[in-house]
């Protein structure tokens, strides 16, 4: 515990930042209950016709049905590779480690615009062949949120890996365990908190990628981001700030029970 | 010898799916990326003749670079002051802290910059407080220009900044700040003569890593730049799906990940990469 504390100054200055960080978030909530058509401040009186839009124009729940697809089909591949990779790296310890790690987090350092026109090149030649695999395909966009979040898996992983105790590994493999046997029984339920954590964000962050999407997409595969983007870009319609309300108070109640959760384990 | 070669049967075949995916996923194609920047629309070198002779793209360069360099200083000093109080406040401030820094962490970057459009636009709320008290009598263009783009980028940014420079904070040892106190230095002096010195890997990483993110930065200048203060990234963007230009949109990415590549290789030759998480 820290003995040395932040003075009146810093928290000052601190408190203007926090309020910073706060404001845009604040700032959609009477965006979302104005009764103009158009992006503006209530004046007056409040109306709830923003919300009952996104409920009932069907290209919003379409999308979202869409994005929870393709969220739950990239995150459990990108899991399931990131697991088998962390567990080589970890069980094996094979020579140039470090540089096959380096190659796999290649998809988080390099700027999102170069990776998207990447899954571009890749996807638009794909197409060639495949009308269900390929540019705007729902499978097309799954893939390419793969190669986006399994980066952070990997790291998720790895991280929880390096705090686990080698010699129970070590005891198994003494007492004539399999590889298999060692992975299933030993290691992933001791670093299950982390595979789930991993699963999670690469389901989060394919819920919200839309740099990447934007690039492979065109009219079918239009995900939730998407169809946020064209309503941004073009003419800017208060249902977004609706919907961003919601989107935010699921956020804050997902961190408060992530925070309960964390608090009871007694972890940090 | 029989465990050895299955040992490394094993790490292969554990290794071998994700990496086989990678390759043929990303390295494969952004060779095809390449490609495309030495052969479309004619073959050879024009397209990196036109980076360095087209006005337009070199103006777009030192746009990128002059929003990225502004927005590094607002973001690591803006990161800098909320960090102290979350490392290191009484547990209320550091839990007020925490929620302010990871409540927007979690939110995705078109809501954050949506809730800036709001904030920020003419009939926004910034506007319409500052008429109603008479204030300004025109609203205040602060969106769709080059501030709008900071202000959304600084915000998007900052937490990136607090985890290295969080990190920092909390190896610093507590006896040498108040062996400091203890000799008559004032809270100032301590701190920008011990505390801010002591902090510098915190500081460099979060820097870099605030620099190079905002070089890729694309949706919150796409939206907040309203189309005037085009970064190079949205720069690709139109080049590829507005001109249809690839090769001159391909040779653009591979400058930018050449100059990402070098950033990343001083960085590490100076923080270690423990020192970031």
């Amino acid at each position: 515990m820290p003995t040395y504390r932040p003075g009146p100054v810093s928290l000052i200055i601190a408190a203007f930042v926090a309020l910073f960080l706060l404001m845009p978030l604040l700032a959609v909530i009477p965006v979302s209950l104005t009764p103009s058509r158009m992006l503006a401040m209530p004046s007056g009186e409040l109306s709830l016709r923003h919300y009952r839009a996104l409920i009932e124009d069907p290209r919003w729940l379409q999308s979202i049905l869409l994005s929870i697809r393709i969220g739950i089909v990239s995150s459990a591949f990108s899991t399931v590779l990131a697991l088998c990779f962390s567990l080589g790296v970890w069980m094996f310890q094979p020579r140039f480690t470090a540089a096959l790690v380096g190659f796999v987090l290649l998809p988080m350092v390099v700027p999102p615009v170069v990776s998207a026109i990447t899954l571009y090149f890749l996807l638009t030649s794909i197409s060639g062949f495949s009308s269900f695999f390929g540019y705007d395909t729902w499978l097309g966009v799954a893939m390419a949120h793969s190669v986006m979040t399994v980066p952070f898996a990997t790291v998720l992983i790895l991280v929880s890996l390096s705090q686990l105790d080698r010699r129970i590994d070590l005891a198994a493999r003494g007492l004539g365990a399999t590889v298999w046997e060692r992975a299933t029984r030993i290691i992933m339920p001791n670093i299950k908190f982390g595979i789930v954590t991993a699963a999670l964000l690469s389901f989060v962050l394919s819920w919200e990628e839309i740099g990447v999407t934007l690039f492979i997409t065109s009219v079918n595969a239009i995900t939730l981001p998407r169809l946020m983007w064209m309503g941004l870009r073009d003419n800017i319609d208060p249902a977004i700030a609706a919907l961003s309300v919601i989107l935010i108070i699921i956020t804050v109640l997902v961190l408060a029970v992530r925070s309960l959760v964390v608090r009871q384990r007694g972890g940090h | 010898m029989r465990s050895y070669l299955s040992d490394r049967m094993g790490a292969a075949l554990l290794m071998a799916p994700l990496l086989l995916f990678l390759v043929l996923a990303y390295a494969w194609p952004f060779l095809g990326v390449v490609k495309w920047s030495f052969t479309l629309p004619t073959p050879g070198l024009g397209q990196y003749e036109a980076l360095l002779t087209d006005d337009l793209v070199q103006s777009v360069f030192i746009r990128t670079l002059r929003i990225a360099a502004v927005v590094t200083v607002v973001s690591v000093a803006a990161a800098y002051a909320i960090t102290v109080v979350w490392v290191r406040g009484t547990p209320a401030q550091r839990l007020i802290a925490e929620f302010c820094i990871l409540v927007p962490f979690w939110i995705s970057v078109l809501t954050r910059a949506f809730g800036w459009v709001a904030l920020l636009s003419n009939r926004g709320l910034i506007n319409t407080w500052l008429q109603a008290i008479g204030f300004v009598s025109e609203p205040l263009a602060l969106v769709r220009n080059e501030f709008g783009v900071i202000v959304g980028m600084t915000h998007f940014l900052i937490p990136f900044a607090v985890f290295p420079l969080a990190s920092a904070m909390r190896s610093l040892d507590d006896r040498v700040l108040l062996a400091a106190r203890g000799l008559g230095s004032s809270r100032m002096r301590t701190f920008w003569t011990v505390f801010v010195p002591m902090t510098r890997s915190g500081i460099i990483g979060a820097a870099m890593i605030v620099f190079v993110f905002s070089l890729g930065f694309f949706v919150t200048p796409a939206i907040l730049g309203g189309g005037r203060s085009v970064m190079i990234a949205e720069l690709i963007y139109l080049r590829i799906f507005q001109s249809p230009d690839w090769g001159l949109g391909a040779a653009i990415s591979v400058v930018l990940v050449l100059f990402v590549g070098a950033l990343m290789a001083l960085l590490f030759r100076y923080v270690r990469p423990k020192q970031l998480i």
